[in-house]
């Protein structure tokens, strides 16, 4: 399912307009990803949580050409399954 | 602090105007239709913030580590979180 499909998924089940809908999950994103941006948690129950995660730098390797190249330190979001949605897709 | 459901009906209520209830029912529309479309074996892409997929995963022998007896684990469905450039891009800011 791709966003267009979550829009038309959204208004028929919530009832409202596809500019709404739209509006709604564009929202409902952003917020997440500013959380996440300031570096906060993000924990929604029962669906899942999100927390920004360091990672330092390290030597990697490109694997195409086996040279050796130097990855900066970085920050990735560490998603975690909430316990619903494991049980619902895990049944 | 971290940012839980009721922050983001607030966020929505401001930006939208819409009141309260209807903020808060429009959210867990929005998060009953993610767990709906997993549960269906159907992944979740929303461009601009990352990708939801369900995985199957194999059945494989396991230890229990309390008391160090084998076991073999069922063959079991996981969801992975695949960030979008946009929203890593973001973070790292």
């Amino acid at each position: 399912m791709n966003k267009l499909e979550f829009i038309s998924a959204l208004k028929t089940e919530a009832n409202i307009s596809k500019s709404d809908a739209a509006k709604v999950i564009q929202i409902f994103f952003d917020s997440m990803a500013d959380a996440m941006a300031k570096g906060e948690r993000v924990e929604i129950r029962g669906l899942c949580s999100f927390y920004v995660k360091d990672y330092k730098s390290y030597t990697g390797r490109n694997p195409k050409t086996g040279e050796k190249v130097v990855i900066k330190p970085k920050k990735l979001p560490f998603f975690k399954c909430g316990k619903e949605l494991k049980e619902r897709v895990d049944y | 602090m971290a940012l839980t459901k009721a922050d983001i009906v607030e966020i929505i209520q401001e930006k939208t105007g819409n009141p309260k209830n209807l903020s808060a029912d429009t959210v867990e529309t929005i998060i009953e239709i993610i767990k709906n479309s997993l549960q269906n074996g159907d992944d979740v892409l929303i461009s601009g913030f990352g990708k939801f997929c369900v995985k199957g995963k194999n059945k494989r022998r396991g230890r229990n580590p309390a008391t160090g007896e084998d076991l073999m684990l069922q063959p079991r469905k996981v969801i992975t979180f695949t960030c979008s450039n946009k929203l890593r891009e973001k973070i790292n800011r």
